[in-house]
């Protein structure tokens, strides 16, 4: 009784829930619809509406809790003696049962025992799929026999079925919400059990990164040095060397398309930039790796410079490129924003194009143009793709564009990439730099939407 | 003004002439210099654009003329005798021993025998490595298939090595020092004795889009990522698209404005500026320890993926909605519409272009993002062809992460490759997001 089975037959129950309501609705009045309180199709939509969606929750619900049931039941059963050994070796265990349950290897030879467990694990599953698929559908019919049975041509069943959609509505907009709580509280909670193991100031202030936790105590370079400045120190660098090319390309090709192209260049031009912004991060990550870092490297010999073949300086510039058309356009929009009589006026005393900009209209978009500086800041500072494939990983504090930094981004994943227990300091810490990442990027947003929005208002 | 007034000379008007005449020299004076600054200033505009321009076309030339030989492979034509002895000595046709036997000899022998004069042990080796290691699979898959081949002679056209792949495209080439490539002289002269023969051919590389993930380049392509792709998108359009569109519809037409609906516009707004690596993290501890999703899973990185399109396609919805005039609401509601009848059966028809637009905007954003998916495991070296949403996958740009992670040479070549697929959907996505706008939208 696989999941499939279970929600083909719960949509073929919804269907003919539907139309059961309809007939039903029908057949109160003898066919003469127009005693009823709504048009037919909407009893059939209440019927169908309370048959599939409670059946739908269940399913959802039962889906997700019976692994986690079925092994509990299962490890309770097991032998004292190897529930009340070390947890990673009863995790061991349920792994080899659950792998040879589902007929994968194991990790270690097939006992008898193991093979007794594993016979029980699938005939737990398989107990549970069959009440699952008998659970679900008896929901369904009943709650068609009895919505069905609450049909009569006064039943105000359209004003019903408006409700259920509205509360429908009503939760799907609550979800973004949700998401947001979401990220909130896996970060607060991941990074709280980080700060237990690591004070809050020595993250914040500490100077030395080596998330490398040991395995034995004697191991060489346990220390476990977790002081984000590098970090924080290498993904300012970054962003400041990717603001460096995109400030002003983006600026000033704003400009040029905002006061001087003609319709023609300004409709061709627009859509090329824009291609910059949809092209996917990993592809300027294999550019700024494979073509600009080698680049930049061997144009260092030739001028006698040491330039790091993962330098700063070639992801700072790809991702330059990256964030030009969100400057561009975001500049844009601001600059066109600046109303006509200005110009006009600037125009009317004799200055010049150039002058009417440099003197009138960019003061008067200054603070837009700044709200769309710090969105394309924002921006860098949570790329991670880029860097991951052409910054160094090694935490390096320096403000030489030439030398390998590693940033924020690069360490979680690089934390959290590959098989990792859940509670080690290592896994934890990049829960907690995610943190660090959320809230500045968001201060970066609410500050730069409130600028820009303040600077419209005052236009309009 | 103040001038005139205090001038006490008897002629004012003569006066100011000569001082206009003095201002309009200086200003002449000036004029040259400040229409040089006005060119400069067009100039630089110009360059600006210019610059972004050559990014684009250093871009695209390089993924471009670096991809290009991926979409040919060289392969070669062997003429194999499927002998009896090695493949099935008890003749009883036993599945398990055809499976079982030796077919690395089979190959291997028949090649060789190519190439009489070559006896020293290590020079045998050295040959042997012009083929893949595809040619053995292939043998097995098509006698395992039809054992009625055992004891024929068939061809087989199964690619070379990546290397000698490289070296027919002339990427590696015999001026670069023996020791400074991977390929020996006397391989190189196989080779070439092998293209005299007829043996070696160019084809359009199928292997590419008909295989998965693989160590060995030759082997290595895209299905599986495409297939992982597509399992992800559908999740990812089956869960964004319903919510989202239900929330700008709720939140544009029913929703009464008050703190809690502003908190909730502000919250999307926002939600739509956070680092897409933060979602990854988010699907981590929530999908994947909290509520014990599988890893790796396509499941989960559309369920993280929906989350961070929502934001886009809610906003662009609210905005296809904004668009449809009252005049439309008021009409149906002076015909007795409910308010949901308005908006199910005459707002939201109208403003669905619109909101398609901005839906495949949306996926052709979660179709590039590859950041999330790295925090939930889908990273891992898959070799099947993922068959459901709970198998084990990787996406097209996580598979170009890989690749381009990988030290072979000849993955550059299928890194770009790929990105030219990639780019192709993309390009696909946004030209039919255009078309969508251009011939349904109504201008009121």
């Amino acid at each position: 009784m696989s999941f499939y089975l279970v929600l083909i037959a719960l949509i073929g129950l919804t269907v003919t829930g539907y139309y059961l309501g309809r007939s039903r609705a029908i057949k109160s009045v003898d066919g003469n619809a127009r005693i009823l309180h709504s048009r037919p199709h909407y009893y059939g939509y209440f019927v169908a509406l309370w048959c599939g969606l409670p059946a739908i929750l269940v399913l959802a619900v039962w889906t997700t809790m019976q692994t986690p049931i079925v092994e509990s039941i299962i490890q309770s059963s097991l032998p004292a003696s190897v529930t009340s050994d070390d947890p990673a070796q009863l995790s061991l265990i349920m792994n080899d049962i659950r792998n040879l349950a589902s007929g994968n290897i194991t990790s270690g030879e097939i006992t008898s025992d193991l093979r007794e467990t594993a016979d029980r694990f699938n005939s737990l599953v398989a107990i549970g799929d069959l009440a699952r698929f008998g659970v679900i559908l008896s929901i369904a019919i009943a709650a068609i026999a009895f919505f069905r049975s609450r049909i009569t041509p006064s039943f105000r069943a359209r004003n019903r079925v408006e409700r259920i959609l509205l509360v429908l509505l009503i939760i799907s907009s609550t979800i973004a919400v949700l998401t947001t709580v979401g990220i909130v509280m896996s970060l607060v909670f991941e990074s709280l059990r980080f700060f237990e193991k690591v004070s809050p100031a020595e993250f914040l202030f500490g100077l030395e990164w080596s998330p490398q936790t040991a395995l034995r105590a004697d191991q060489v370079g346990s220390s476990g040095a977790f002081g984000a400045i590098p970090l924080f120190a290498g993904t300012l660098l970054i962003s400041f060397l990717a603001m460096c090319i995109a400030g002003p390309v983006g600026l000033l090709s704003a400009i040029y398309m905002a006061e001087y192209a003609p319709t023609k260049v300004r409709n061709t031009v627009k859509p090329l930039l824009e291609i910059l912004a949809g092209i996917p991060t990993v592809v300027y990550g294999f550019f700024a790796a494979l073509t600009v870092a080698p680049l930049m490297r061997d144009t260092g010999l030739d001028l006698g410079l040491v330039i790091s073949s993962e330098s700063a300086l070639a992801a700072g510039i790809v991702m330059g490129i990256m964030i030009i058309p969100f400057v561009s356009s975001l500049s844009d929009d601001v600059i066109n924003a600046v109303p006509q009589s200005l110009r006009e006026g600037s125009y009317g005393l004799g200055a010049t194009k150039s002058e009417t900009i440099k003197r009138v209209i960019l003061p008067a978009a200054l603070p837009g143009i700044v709200g769309a500086f710090m969105l394309a800041i924002s921006r860098a500072i949570g790329e991670t793709m880029i860097v991951v494939m052409a910054a160094g990983l090694g935490a390096n504090l320096t403000a030489n564009p030439f030398e390998a930094v590693t940033t924020v981004t690069v360490q979680i994943v690089t934390l959290l990439v590959g098989d990792q227990e859940f509670d080690s300091a290592k896994t934890l810490a990049a829960f907690a730099l995610g943190l660090v990442l959320f809230c500045v990027t968001l201060c970066l947003n609410i500050i730069a939407l409130t600028v820009v929005n303040k600077y419209r208002e005052q236009y309009d | 003004m103040t001038d005139i007034v205090m001038n006490s000379s008897p002629r004012p008007t003569d006066h100011n002439q000569d001082r206009a005449a003095k201002a309009s020299d200086a200003v002449k004076r000036g004029l040259k210099k400040r229409y040089a600054a006005e060119r400069r200033f067009k100039a630089y505009g110009i360059t600006a654009i210019a610059i972004a321009m050559g990014f684009i076309a250093i871009l695209f030339g390089t993924i471009i003329s670096n991809g290009l030989p991926a979409f040919s492979e060289t392969v070669i034509k062997l003429e194999i005798d499927v002998s009896e002895e090695i493949i099935d000595p008890t003749k009883e046709r036993d599945p398990a021993v055809i499976r079982a036997a030796n077919y690395r000899k089979l190959v291997f022998d028949d090649f060789r025998a190519l190439f009489p004069d070559v006896t020293a042990r290590r020079d045998k080796r050295d040959l042997t490595k012009i083929l893949s290691s595809g040619a053995t699979f292939e043998i097995q898959r098509l006698v395992t298939e039809d054992p009625g081949l055992i004891g024929k002679t068939i061809i087989l056209e199964v690619p070379v090595a990546a290397d000698f792949d490289l070296y027919n495209k002339g990427v590696i080439s015999r001026d670069v020092g023996e020791d400074d490539r991977r390929l020996k002289d006397k391989q190189l002269d196989w080779f070439d004795a092998l293209v005299e023969k007829g043996m070696i051919e160019t084809r359009f590389n199928t292997t590419f889009f008909t295989h998965a993930d693989s160590r060995d380049p030759e082997l290595s392509g895209i299905l599986g990522a495409a297939a992982g792709t597509f399992f992800t998108m559908l999740v990812t359009l089956m869960l964004s698209f319903p919510i989202a569109v239900a929330a700008a519809v709720y939140l544009e037409e029913f929703a009464p404005k008050n703190k809690l609906t502003q908190i909730i516009e502000v919250n999307i707004n926002n939600l739509a500026a956070v680092p897409s690596i933060v979602f990854g993290l988010l699907g981590l501890a929530m999908f994947i320890s909290f509520f014990g999703l599988p890893r790796s899973a396509p499941l989960v990185g559309g369920m993280v993926l929906a989350l961070m399109t929502m934001p886009t396609i809610i906003i662009a919805s609210r905005a296809a909605l904004k668009a449809v005039p009252p005049s439309i609401r008021e009409a149906a509601l002076g015909l007795g519409a409910s308010k949901m009848q308005v908006v199910g059966q005459h707002v939201l028809p109208l403003a669905m272009p619109g909101i398609l637009t901005g839906t495949i905007i949306g996926m052709a954003q979660a179709l590039g993002e590859t950041a999330p998916l790295l925090m939930i495991g889908m990273v891992a070296f898959i070799v099947d062809v993922p068959g459901s949403i709970t198998d084990p996958a990787t996406v097209l740009p996580v598979q170009v992460f890989l690749w381009a992670d990988s030290p072979e040479r000849a993955f550059v070549a299928r890194t770009s490759a790929a990105i030219m697929v990639l780019l192709g959907f993309l390009v696909f996505m946004n030209a039919l997001a255009v078309l969508l706008r251009k011939k349904f939208e109504r201008r009121w």
